[in-house]
């Protein structure tokens, strides 16, 4: 049996301890209660602020529950922050792939359109934000279900629809895709959706390695693949740089 | 081969950051660096103008390192900058003499109000474009020399300078006390109330009234030209343009025809008109000022509208009444709700600016029952920035003639996709966002590029403008003017909040 980590035996008792107290604590109080070095104590309640489980109230400097911990169970990045987050990467994503971009994440088993921006040609284009795209049909939505277990088991235990005949609609292929997402850290989607039409999608991760939701960029099948009818690299290699760029803007250390 | 690159420097009201651009117009790094704000009194904000040009000398380097690029592949550097703030510095230490006063500032309240009944103020306007108010630089800089023991003398003496921001790097970067150059450029001089806007020169009328010593001044120069190469920072590279921020985003826009228009939403949100070579006197509350000059070309003109309370409204029901915890969690708020709920917000908080320019107003909410959530307050709150930005579109169009056909946005609030929906609804035009959203760091890097030759001309600078999002009016013709209609009378309940005699008990 792997042994306990220690700070996060330490970060649960900070936690009861500024649950059960009745007013704000400093983190002098906070060390000594538990019987920590300050410089511990204060290491870990940073952390803890970071993911926003703690809050630090301004003019007194003292610390708190934080909002997060009450809202747990619900999508814990608000759509719009996403958005708000992402715009300055999205943009150059789809000036260099010369593509259109569409930020996505989960909502009630579909994909929802976050954020979208037009393909760099000027031509006549309908902003689709808040539509919903199948999962399985979709690079966004593919690369979401395979870092989600609930909402991925949902789908193949359901009827996903053919859209074309390169639709993935039994478990066994669509499971196998999934996974292979999970090695590569990205997905792809070629003609599942509509003839003529392809996609490249990269998971965007935040505090913790969490996935919060996918970019992706979408166009006609011969300017995304290459004559084997693979990705382009070069685009993969955008599609991940900028899913890296925002990752690391949400506060993912390592991606 | 090497490719190269021009550097932006965007020096801010907050911050001061550095974008590098490619060819195509790509931002390729960006590094920003926030400095402090002073609010030595109610009413007064100052910077420390030593620590933003520290701060320039930071940010730069980092920039360079994360683009990965040297000095040598810089083709140029463009400035963009916070306009109207002042810095008078000693010629011979550069040391500022006084901190910077800044543009939002309102020390020079009671100074305004006298020198508004002095002789002469009657040509001002026509002169210069603007009303007398506080916001402009000539009133901050009347007041630092009247509470500044010698800084008269000093300045008839040309011992200390007088600068805006601009200004203030540029004597820097090529020098400081050592033959920096001490120059400005026609946009920023134009907020300055002191230049005429026909001739591009410093009026002596102007000067006198506000009595001002010419030998402080800095020479007026168009906005893209080389003045001369940095001997710091970026050493051997050439400076090649300067302007005021919101002007830098009309260029960086590419709105370079007459009729072209955009509108920059952060803080607070300004809107400003190509008006074409002539300058075009407003009769609803706006102000002229010139848009950019290119070297050897007459200067272009707009119109502006500045809208004092736009994303700040947006942080105070944030920060203020704790109702949400980001900033873009506004939106979501206001998605639990279809319509307001005949609720409406104006945020008159110091005064309404363009059009009304009612200093005396306050900020109200109207329309409350008990039906009212937090939900329509959010909705309620932005509102306000659609309903503003009508009111200055709407003088704009009486004044120059010109019927707004689409408008062009940009700045942190564009990502808010329900403002910007709602904003194509009041207006009954398409709001189009460009794909670089950094559009006043793009318009520095563009009229320095252009000086420079690094890009051959408008032309090419208009082929690197994509469409990123585009929002098309949805809302019904009735419903927009039944809602415009109680916009206005909600409006009419923030006037005159302020007795006179509490105005007058301030001066």
């Amino acid at each position: 049996m792997p042994g306990q980590v220690q700070s996060i035996a330490r970060a649960a008792a900070i936690l009861r301890l500024l649950a059960s107290s009745s007013g704000r604590l400093g983190i002098g109080e906070i060390a000594r209660s538990l019987d920590l070095p300050k410089g511990t104590a204060h290491g870990i309640v940073r952390t803890l602020q970071d993911v926003g489980f703690v809050e630090q109230d301004k003019t007194s400097g003292k610390y708190q529950l934080g909002a997060a911990l009450l809202h747990l169970g619900t999508s814990y990045l608000d759509v719009n922050e996403l958005r708000s987050r992402s715009i300055n990467w999205a943009d150059p994503l789809a000036a260099r792939s010369g593509e259109s971009v569409r930020i996505g994440t989960l909502l009630d088993g579909k994909v929802l359109v976050v954020h979208h921006v037009f393909r760099p040609d000027d031509t006549l284009q309908t902003l689709d934000v808040g539509s919903l795209l199948p999962p399985h049909a979709t690079a966004l939505g593919k690369v979401l279900l395979a870092y989600d277990v609930g909402a991925a088991n949902a789908v193949l235990q359901g009827e996903p629809e053919p859209y074309t005949r390169r639709t993935l609609v039994t478990p066994r292929t669509l499971s196998r895709a999934l996974t292979e997402i999970r090695d590569n850290g990205w997905g792809a989607e070629i003609e599942e959706m509509t003839l003529g039409e392809a996609g490249i999608a990269a998971p965007i991760r935040g505090y913790g390695g969490l996935v919060v939701g996918a970019i992706g960029l979408s166009g006609p099948v011969d300017r995304v693949c290459d004559g084997k009818s693979h990705p382009r690299p070069a685009l993969v290699a955008y599609v991940r740089d900028a899913a890296r760029a925002v990752s690391r803007d949400l506060g993912a250390a390592r991606w | 081969m090497t490719d190269s690159y021009v550097v932006s420097i965007d020096q801010g009201t907050t911050s001061t950051r550095c974008i590098v651009f490619d060819r195509r117009g790509n931002l390729v790094s960006v590094a920003q660096r926030e400095h402090q704000q002073h609010f030595p009194r109610p009413g007064w904000v100052e910077h420390d103008a030593l620590e933003i040009w520290r701060n320039v000398g930071k940010v730069v380097p980092r920039a360079l390192v994360e683009a990965g690029i040297g000095v040598d592949q810089i083709a140029a550097i463009g400035i963009a900058n916070q306009r109207e703030t002042i810095v008078v510095w000693d010629r011979r230490t550069g040391v500022p003499v006084a901190p910077a006063i800044i543009w939002q500032d309102t020390r020079t309240d009671a100074l305004v109000e006298t020198l508004s009944e002095a002789a002469g103020a009657d040509g001002l306007r026509e002169r210069c474009g603007l009303p007398l108010t506080t916001y402009f630089s000539a009133p901050k800089l009347r007041w630092l020399l009247d509470h500044t023991p010698g800084l008269p003398e000093r300045a008839e003496r040309g011992e200390v300078l007088f600068g805006t921001m601009e200004s203030w790097l540029i004597w820097n970067l090529t020098g400081g006390p050592d033959g920096g150059l001490h120059l400005t450029d026609v946009t920023n001089a134009s907020r300055t109330m002191l230049m005429d806007l026909r001739t591009l020169r410093w009026h002596p009328d102007s000067l006198a009234f506000f009595g001002i010593p010419a030998a402080m001044l800095p020479e007026i120069r168009s906005s893209s030209e080389v003045y001369g190469t940095a001997t710091t920072v970026l050493p051997g590279v050439r400076i090649a343009a300067a302007l005021g921020d919101q002007q830098a985003a009309l260029f960086g826009q590419t709105c370079f025809a007459p009729g072209d228009a955009k509108c920059t939403y952060g803080t607070g949100s300004f809107l400003l008109l190509n008006t074409g070579e002539e300058p075009v006197h407003s009769d609803h509350g706006l102000l002229t000022t010139v848009g950019y000059q290119i070297a050897g070309r007459p200067a272009v003109y707009a119109l502006e509208g500045s809208i004092a309370i736009t994303g700040s409204l947006v942080q105070w029901f944030r920060d203020q009444l704790d109702l949400i915890t980001t900033a873009p969690e506004i939106e979501t708020l206001a998605r639990t709700v279809d319509d307001n709920g005949g609720c409406y917000i104006v945020p008159a908080f110091s005064g309404l600016f363009a059009p009304h320019w009612r200093s005396e107003a306050r900020g109200v909410i109207v329309g409350l029952t008990s039906y009212i959530t937090k939900g329509h307050l959010a909705r309620a709150v932005l509102e306000a920035t659609g309903w503003q930005t009508r009111e200055v579109v709407e003088a704009m169009n009486a004044d120059s003639g010109l019927d707004l056909t689409a408008l062009r946005v940009d700045g942190g609030m564009t990502a808010n996709n329900l403002l910007m929906q709602f904003v194509a609804d009041v207006l009954g035009v398409p709001v189009v966002r460009p794909m670089v959203a950094e559009t006043v760091s793009l318009g520095a890097a563009y009229a320095a590029g252009l000086a420079v030759g690094y890009w051959a001309d408008l032309e090419g600078l208009r082929s690197n403008w994509h469409l990123a999002a585009r929002w098309e009016p949805e809302l019904d013709e009735t419903i927009r003017a039944e809602e415009r209609e109680n916009w206005q009378r909600a409006v009419e309940r923030t006037f005159g909040w302020i007795k006179p005699e509490a105005r007058a008990a301030n001066r």
